[in-house]
């Protein structure tokens, strides 16, 4: 009993592990490599305001866009199953709608306001485009949002006409890296405010269980009254508003959209994020955290690479076997084996004891 | 016992398997499509040249694609083919312009001809792809991790591999590039230019490879015990075990099988462009399963055929042209159409899938019953 | 080895987390005879089936077969056709998406090349023999149930079997088909093969089998020739001597009160228009064979299946029902007959599985605190006496009686006027079942109304006031009072005269 307890309790909490365990070598690697890593230092950036410089400092800020999209892939992937491969492809479209909005005129508070309002409505449209064609037409998630996958970014480029026009402002620029006067950098504030309101949302409503309740039987989730295609629906429209997000601050990181280069590939690392952070990417149970510590693990892995002067071309060719062994570490055969190990251990263990008794 | 052999009422025309239905629909709309280019922009689409202009640009989707139906038949999935593919074309155009010292050795101490390097260069081509093809496929049929993160890391890695490789673009020497793309000449479907020169119709040496392959691969889905076993492991993964089928083996020789194709889609890459580059094949992956879902495969599994996916080839191929010939030339619209196209087989695979899932259902339903 | 003897098993277990499945079972099958397995729900027989098929590994005991020297180990399915040891199963275990003569012959040759024209040929000639209504080309999927049924039997026929496992083979077939399975049977018999034969159908097995080996509770009772063991006797061995326990059970007998729930016509998409009524404080029940549309219509009434038809009054108010929803608000709760598809949230916990349906009764915008849920979920456990670590447990990982219990916990937290329990006491062990019969007219006496749906004639007689009783999907009568005997009942579901 007590082991069963014990077990019970290891298999609750063990969804962590995996992401977590991956953050505490890294930081053991760089902390033997070069202790320097993670020091933290203020300086004045080009407007003289004093802000937080460091790998740590850019791991958190870089990681950022990443988060947010990984938060609303969690509910996605928890509650249809399958994952949403098109989310580079929306944020670039919503990115080209928030500078689109701004071009008109001269970039006001409210203006910008006005041009997050519309990228988040754009996006929404096009997360409920691949909601509907999942919850409806019961495609496939991977296969449904192929379609935006493949045109995304096309259409992100005909928005703009097929220029990729800049945009200069203070605002923007206070949007994309700091505040004056605040020295964090404004995304990693701009992650925070998401995260609080995923949080309210989990606190206030009980989308959480129905996320899980719909992701693990559907059928029965129907049958307790559980409006199963709204549900599905709802958590790719809320993906969209996340993409809308990641989009205006990637955007807003280089005050210019660029359909092909923004958030390029970041769909993978969205996925990667979620698997890493110990979700099933069949859906069902989902830890929103486990996915965040994903994301940062995938982002640190990323900056030692470029720490140790790996061109940013071949981190790729790293990050997956890093990869590669983090899933087969959380394989569930590779898993059993060990159990299967450890649970022979320990009866030749007892066994030996009694011998010497 | 002849009371009960409903037999009269059941003595009607075989109705279409789903793989034959959705086949078929390809086809037509594909036969649809063409007739309506030559047709209504004429010129070059009503020259034979024009379709094996396809078929040379496309011979290496055309064998990815078959490798990756094969994987989409047992109900996964390879998003590594692109990037194998990628890889494979840099390292053998540096084998062929000496870039790598190894194969110069082994040239040098036997006392080989040039030409030689053409060998090891197909021969490394099959060993690349074999070995991401084994790896992914232990991985997902021995340690049953989500196909679908292994060869996004196995994606990863070969496209990360090129730039360790060589970040520079590389160039195939020109002596052995006209060895490669010696085309096959086919006068009899040739056309005369302009001037009343005849010009005859051209084949690269891949698209005979690429065909080779698809007959190949027809005839192990269609006659080989294993060809048969992709399908019923993708039909319903829990019925081919009970039935006697290694699902494990069948899942691990789909993704091995893939891997190998992707080695010599890399191969004919090579020989079509002769250059090596960290941008090569981009995007393959996507148009490989785009080209077998328009073909009828289905990514749930069990059913798809590649023949289909080689009118999913030219299908998607022929609309990009169509869209750039027709006179939409900003950039986005190619991308934009396709897109669209896909929408619209990705729908119609719904109803058809949703119609079969229906039959299931009521089976399942009425399985349930009896306790 | 005895030398008629084809297959022993010798002492098997299987343990489950918390379920002992199998304990100390012995089997013995001999050439050229049918031998019944019999036991109720849960009772092990599925599970020896698949231990004997490599489906699950046994936790101890030996299986030796003829023609081998020593104790053989089968670890999967194809070890299990090696030996000659070939199952149908309850479930269809054939892919849809292949043809009819491929699923007879996939997975058996060791041949790389797959020879279409002699496949089919040989599938044809079989079929024809077995009279199976199919064509070798057809696929699958699109054959009716009765008919992939009857393919997966031709099948198993053919690969060189020394054992054939019949599990459940007759559920969805209908008399006549039923029959012609039997004349293959016995031909096979006839040829050698020993036949293990798994049904509830007692007349059945009184058909065609020789021997009868009964399990209750993971536990062999005994084997014995049919001829010398009476239907009655079969029943009490099945059973068991827990009838004392029952006999404490009680029903009301006085009239139902007050309307509660009338429909008129009502229909979906799954069932046939029918008439509905039930009173206050009263228990009926829906009653037929497998198939008759007994749970189709319990699912109309909860608009589980799409509604197509039909008037439905709620306290003698009109109301409308269209999906699981409406029922909900309306106080109506539905206990699913198949619990581990329809009714568990196997991953999340019992806790969570227990607050769902008031949950969503509550609305999206008001979720249940954790303190009040965590009470919730203590009151039930305690009062259903649910076996459960915590209340954090996944329901998934308890035993079937207690999931159950917990999606009993589910409705009866939601304070339901109607509850209709589809099956509530399958697959459960005797104790619970009890429980819930108990639960049920406790529930009556304060006044809820309740439909109860079970197999088992016997609990129904003991609960309801009030049978309905279906065949081919309509309501063919309506029991009640002295008319509530186990004859009459199966009278009216046999139906015409006799």
């Amino acid at each position: 009993m007590k082991k069963a307890k014990a077990s019970k309790f290891f298999a609750k909490n063990s969804q962590l592990l995996i992401p977590l365990i991956a953050i505490l070598l890294l930081v053991i690697f760089n902390l033997l490599r070069d202790p320097s890593f993670f020091s933290i230092g203020i300086s004045a950036n080009n407007r003289g305001d004093p802000v937080l410089q460091g790998n740590l400092v850019s791991i958190l800020n870089g990681a950022s866009e990443l988060v947010i999209l990984s938060m609303g892939m969690t509910l996605v992937t928890a509650a249809a199953g399958g994952q949403d491969i098109s989310v580079g492809a929306l944020a670039a479209i919503a990115g080209s709608v928030f500078v689109k909005v701004l071009k008109g005129g001269e970039v006001t508070g409210p203006m910008v306001l006005v041009a997050f309002l519309a990228c988040c409505a754009v996006a929404m449209v096009f997360g409920a485009f691949n909601g509907s064609l999942v919850s409806f037409f019961r495609i496939q998630p991977m296969i449904a949002t192929l379609i935006l996958f493949t045109c995304g970014r096309s259409i992100a480029y005909w928005i703009n006409g097929g220029a990729t026009p800049t945009l200069e402002s203070p605002i923007i620029n206070a949007i994309g890296s700091f505040i004056p006067g605040i020295p964090i950098p404004t995304p990693i504030l701009i992650v925070i405010v998401m995260g609080i309101l995923f949080g309210l949302a989990f606190r206030f409503t009980t989308l959480s269980l129905y996320v899980q309740t719909v992701g693990i039987n559907q059928g029965a989730a129907r049958l307790n009254g559980v409006n199963t295609v709204g549900i599905k629906l709802l958590s790719f429209v809320i993906l969209g508003v996340c993409c809308a997000v990641a989009g205006m601050i990637g955007v807003s990181r280089l005050g210019l959209i660029n359909h092909e280069t923004l958030l390029i590939n970041i769909e993978m690392d969205a996925i990667l994020a979620v698997a890493i952070g110990g979700n099933n990417l069949g859906g069902g149970k989902f830890k929103l955290l486990g996915s965040v510590l994903g994301a940062y693990a995938i982002q640190m892995l990323t900056i030692t690479l470029y720490a140790m002067k790996v061109p940013s071309t071949d981190v790729k060719a790293y990050k997956a076997v890093v990869i590669i062994i983090l899933v087969a570490m959380g394989s569930p055969v590779v898993k059993n084996n060990m159990s299967r190990f450890w649970k022979k251990f320990k009866r030749n263990h007892p066994a030996g004891e009694k011998e010497v008794a | 016992m002849k009371s009960i052999s409903g037999n009269g009422t059941l003595r009607r025309r075989e109705p279409l398997t789903d793989s034959q239905l959705l086949l078929f629909i390809t086809i037509g709309i594909f036969a649809v499509m063409y007739v309506l280019a030559m047709i209504i922009l004429g010129g070059g689409y009503l020259k034979p040249q024009m379709l094996f202009d396809l078929l040379n640009d496309n011979a290496y989707l055309i064998i990815i694609s078959c490798g990756l139906t094969m994987v989409m038949i047992t109900g996964s999935i390879d998003i590594s083919v692109g990037g194998v593919t990628a890889l494979v074309a840099m390292v053998g155009v540096m084998i062929l312009n000496g870039n790598i010292s190894l194969f110069n050795g082994i040239i040098s101490t036997l006392g080989l001809s040039e030409e030689w390097r053409i060998v090891f260069a197909l021969l490394t081509a099959l060993l690349i792809g074999l070995a991401f093809g084994a790896v992914q496929g232990f991985l997902i049929a021995h340690l049953q991790i989500q196909p679908f993160i292994i060869t996004l890391a196995g994606m990863f890695f070969a496209r990360g591999m090129i730039t360790i490789v060589s970040v520079d673009p590389q160039k195939a020497p020109q002596e052995l590039m006209d060895i490669l793309q010696t085309r096959i000449e086919i006068p009899w479907l040739g056309s005369s230019n302009n001037r009343g020169v005849s010009i005859p119709a051209r084949m690269e040496i891949g698209v005979v490879i690429a065909l080779v392959i698809l007959v190949l691969v027809f005839f192990l889905l269609r006659r080989r015990k294993l060809g048969r076993c992709f399908y019923a492991v993708g039909g319903n993964q829990q019925s081919a075990l009970m039935l006697g089928v290694n699902v494990r083996k069948t899942r691990f020789m789909a993704h091995l099988l893939s891997g190998l194709l992707s080695g010599v889609a890399g191969f004919v890459f090579m020989m079509h462009t002769g250059a090596g580059n960290a941008t090569n094949a981009t995007a393959a992956e996507m148009n490989a399963i785009a080209s077998s879902i328009i073909g009828g495969t289905l990514l749930t599994g069990g059913v798809g055929s590649v023949v289909g996916t080689f009118f999913g080839v030219l299908t998607l191929s022929t609309i990009k042209s169509i869209v750039t010939t027709s006179g939409l030339r900003d950039p986005w619209w190619q991308s934009i159409t396709t897109g669209a196209m896909l929408c619209l087989f990705i729908l119609l695979q719904s109803v058809v899938l949703m119609r079969r899932n229906r039959a299931k259902d009521t089976i399942k339903e009425r399985g349930k019953k009896e306790t | 080895m005895q030398d008629d003897v084809v297959l022993t098993m010798r002492g098997i277990c299987k343990y489950f987390p918390g379920v002992k499945a199998l304990e100390n079972v012995d089997f013995t099958l001999r050439k050229g005879t049918i031998h019944a397995l019999m036991g109720e729900n849960g009772a092990g027989k599925s599970t020896l089936i698949k231990v004997l098929t490599g489906v699950y590994p046994m936790d101890g005991g030996e299986i030796r077969i003829d023609g081998v020297e020593d104790a053989i180990v089968i670890r999967s399915p194809q070890d299990a056709q090696s030996y000659g040891i070939s199952t149908v199963y309850q479930e269809i275990t054939l892919c849809p998406n292949l043809t009819v003569a491929e699923n007879m012959f996939i997975g058996r040759s060791p041949k790389g090349r797959v020879d279409w024209k002699q496949m089919e040929k040989r599938s044809g000639e079989l079929l024809q023999k077995l009279g199976i209504p199919a064509r070798p080309r057809q696929q699958l999927g699109n054959c009716s149930l009765a008919v992939q049924q009857m393919v997966a039997i031709a099948r198993a026929v053919d690969t060189d079997c020394k054992v054939l496992i019949l599990d459940e083979p007759t559920s969805s077939l209908d008399d006549k088909e039923v029959e012609m399975l039997f004349t293959l049977m016995r031909q096979l018999k006839e040829s050698g093969v020993g036949i293990i034969f798994v049904t509830h159908f007692l007349e059945q097995v009184y058909a065609v089998s020789d021997q009868i080996t009964v399990l209750r509770n993971g536990q062999l009772v005994g084997e014995y020739e049919v001829r010398e063991l009476p239907q009655v006797k079969l029943v009490e061995k099945m059973i068991g001597k827990d009838l004392e326990d029952l006999s404490s059970i009680k029903k009301k007998e006085s009239d139902a009160g007050e309307e509660f729930y009338g429909a008129q016509g009502l229909s979906s998409s799954e069932s046939r228009p029918f008439d509905f009524h039930i009173g206050k404080g009263e228990v009926n029940g829906f009653t037929g064979l497998l198939g008759s549309g007994r749970s189709e219509s319990v699912r109309a009434i909860f608009g589980a299946d799409p509604v197509t038809g039909g008037t439905v009054k709620v306290n003698g108010k009109k109301v409308k029902i269209a999906k699981p929803l409406d029922a909900m608000k309306q106080g109506i709760g539905y206990l699913p007959e198949d619990r581990k598809r329809d009714g568990i949230i196997a991953d999340l916990s019992v806790r969570e599985n227990i607050i769902l349906a008031l949950q969503v009764i509550k609305g999206i915008r008001h979720p249940i605190s954790r303190a009040k849920a965590e009470e919730f979920a203590d009151e039930y456990i305690k009062a259903l006496a649910i076996k459960t670590a915590s209340s954090d447990t996944p329901v998934g990982s308890l035993s079937g009686g207690n999931q159950q219990k917990v999606i009993l916990a589910r409705w009866l937290l939601t304070h339901p006027q109607y509850l209709i329990l589809d099956e509530p006491t399958r697959g459960i062990d005797v104790g619970t079942k009890t429980e819930i019969q108990k639960l049920v007219l406790q529930l009556a006496e304060e006044g809820k109304s309740i439909t109860f749906i079970s197999s088992e004639i016997e609990e129904m007689l003991r609960t309801c006031s009030r049978l309905i009783v279906m065949r081919d999907r309509n309501i063919v009568g309506e029991l009640k009072g002295e008319e509530l005997t186990q004859e009459r009942v199966m009278r009216t579901i046999a139906g015409g005269g006799e």
